[in-house]
């Protein structure tokens, strides 16, 4: 295991073996192993986390800071695009082998083909450093504390466009692509060709019989996903410096924080469950033939 | 008839070499796998003659001959780095370890994934209840974060990255073996297999293997691309094997030595356009594959 806990506390001062030695006391590390591993499932289970070494605080508080800027990334790009992705895999799938298909099938490909951080630090290079559109860096910048909300909330979209951009692009591909999918396999089900021999309007069996039923699917991707937008919340977090948990997990990588890497992997993995939770039970009120079984 | 002529073995021997030439005729039909092919081809033959393109010795940090920082020029076409080496010979070194990372992954994840997927399918019961259940809590678990945590206790080194991707990527080929493994599972003919006093070892390895051994093989290139990807993003974050040169790690030296706010463009891209390439062919070669191996996809 790299990096000895006491000693990245102790790094920048010359420090006596048994200030070390005190050190690892404080934090239970002179223990063995396994009296560590239930040490820390008991701690867990009566809601304490831990202190975080980098931070020398507890961790639950470092984590509670940089929740709602995540939450506030995650959720712009979740919503855009799954909106947008959405539409264009309704479309793809609808008017199939049209140009519009063809051409954003392909853009969806390369888009997961690349990995996001890198298509951040494009977007980070071309609008905030060569064009100067953007800032580079950070959620707010310094010193606007004692702004209006107007111009604190503007400070904050402005920073919060590039990163939000990165991650709509980096995501939207797949929803596209499992939309298009869904939206084909509906078209060829036997309710649909009844909608058309009574004489329905195309958009109208498009909207009110395609879509509901190709958007199932979806429900249960877009849950799912919630393990793959965290991963990759870490890395452009880290690549537009936004002040988030992927940006602290980054760190604690770094700084080998392993009390502060363990809280944020518990909250991730909570989030996932409680994600596939809900989209099962959404499921159940959104399709009647799953509740009745 | 000839085909009495021959011994049992030619004659198997013969119809999987015809099944091979059909497969390979509808593949070449293809036209997207057929540029992956030509794409990857490519990259494999830099990969393996990258230590004669590129004496190692260019890449040594001492030696380093051009300026820092330079943009292209005739004798850098793709510009140099911090150090001052040419961008074009590290991606072209780099290009040995992002693949050998990704295959060695993905033969990791396959090896895990098929025996546990075969297993799933197979044992019915509790053996098969309790894989289904690991399989599944490892599907749900976000593994990026399980990859940094397991990446970050060991010491890096190319077969930990490769061990780390192997193991959080597999329960996605075992779901898909265990579908197929359970359809095979109830045809006749491993029912004849049983009557006639066969072994469970027995009717795996003869009867269901190769019976899922197509659908195997054709998820193992989607894995690959993946197994690329996440080498990519734990060498960005810095839990790469510092020895060596990959196109993850060139984006992480990239990164810290600031060539965002320098605009040095030429040492940003060239890593990131080599990764989507590959991932892109591997993808698009996948894609083609079970095209071949399942025919109503074909008309799509």
């Amino acid at each position: 295991m790299p990096g000895d806990p006491a000693r990245i506390f102790t790094r920048l001062s010359r420090v006596s073996p048994s200030v070390i030695e005190d050190v690892r006391r404080e934090f239970g590390l002179d223990r063995p192993l396994f009296v560590q591993f239930f040490d820390y499932i008991g701690d867990t289970l009566s809601g304490s986390l831990g202190i975080s070494y980098q931070f020398a605080r507890p961790v639950s508080e470092v984590i509670a800071e940089a929740v709602w800027p995540t939450v506030l990334l995650l959720g712009v790009a979740t919503i855009g695009s799954t909106a947008i992705g959405l539409v264009i895999g309704i479309y793809g799938g609808w008017n199939r082998g049209s140009r519009t298909d063809t051409s954003s099938l392909g853009f969806a490909l390369i888009t997961y083909a690349m990995p996001e951080f890198w298509l951040g630090m494009l977007l980070l290079l071309l609008f905030a450093v060569t064009l100067g559109l953007f800032p580079t860096s950070f959620m707010s910048t310094p010193g606007l504390e004692g702004a209006s909300a107007f111009a604190r909330s503007t400070d904050i979209l402005n920073h919060l466009f590039l990163p939000a951009l990165t991650l709509i692009l980096a995501l939207l591909g797949e929803y596209a692509l499992i939309m298009r999918s869904s939206v084909m396999e509906v078209m060829n089900e036997d309710y649909v060709l009844t909608a058309r021999a009574k004489g329905m309007r195309e958009a109208l069996v498009l909207r009110r019989h395609v879509v509901p039923n190709a958007l199932l699917p979806v429900v249960t991707l877009a849950a799912l996903n919630i393990g793959f937008i965290v991963s990759g919340a870490i890395t452009v977090e880290t690549v537009f410096s936004w002040p988030g948990l992927g940006q602290l997990t980054f760190d604690a990588i770094n700084a080998n924080d392993y009390p502060l890497l363990q809280g944020l992997f518990l909250l991730f993995s909570a989030a996932v469950i409680v994600a596939n939770l809900a989209a099962d039970l959404l499921l159940g009120v959104l399709d009647p033939r799953i509740g009745r079984t | 008839m000839s085909s009495e002529l021959l011994g049992v073995r030619a004659v198997k021997r013969q119809r999987r070499r015809r099944a091979v030439i059909e497969s390979w005729r509808v593949y070449r039909r293809n036209l997207l796998g057929m540029i992956g092919l030509v794409i990857l081809v490519f990259f494999v033959a830099i990969a393996l003659l990258a230590d004669v393109i590129v004496p190692k010795e260019r890449l040594s940090v001492t030696g380093a001959t051009g300026e820092a920082f330079a943009p292209p020029s005739a004798g850098y076409p793709l510009g140099t780095d911090e150090l001052g080496r040419s961008i074009l010979d590290l991606v072209i070194q780099g290009s040995q370890i992002s693949l050998t990372v990704g295959f060695i992954a993905t033969i990791i994840s396959m090896v895990i994934g098929s025996l546990i997927g075969i297993a799933a399918g197979y044992f019915e019961g509790w053996t098969g209840a309790v894989l289904l259940r690991l399989t599944d809590w490892f599907l749900v678990i976000p593994f990026l974060p399980l990859a940094i945590v397991l990446a970050s206790l060991l010491t890096p080194s190319l077969l930990v990255i490769a061990f780390v991707i192997g193991i959080t990527t597999w329960p996605g080929t075992a779901r898909l073996v265990r579908a197929q493994v359970l359809s095979v599972k109830q045809r006749p003919y491993v029912e004849r297999a049983r009557a006639l006093g066969a072994g469970d070892a027995q009717i795996i390895s003869r009867h269901i293997l190769p019976n899922v051994f197509p659908l195997i093989f054709a998820n193992t290139v989607l894995v690959v691309a993946i197994a690329i990807l996440t080498e990519t993003t734990l060498s960005f974050l810095g839990l790469g094997d510092p020895f060596s040169v990959s196109w993850g790690t060139m984006l992480e030296f990239a990164f810290e030595a600031g060539s965002i706010s320098l605009g040095a463009w030429w040492y940003l891209v060239p890593p990131g356009v080599a990764i989507v390439l590959v991932v892109l062919a591997f993808t698009m070669c996948g894609y083609a594959l079970d095209e071949v191996l399942d025919p109503r996809l074909r008309s799509r």
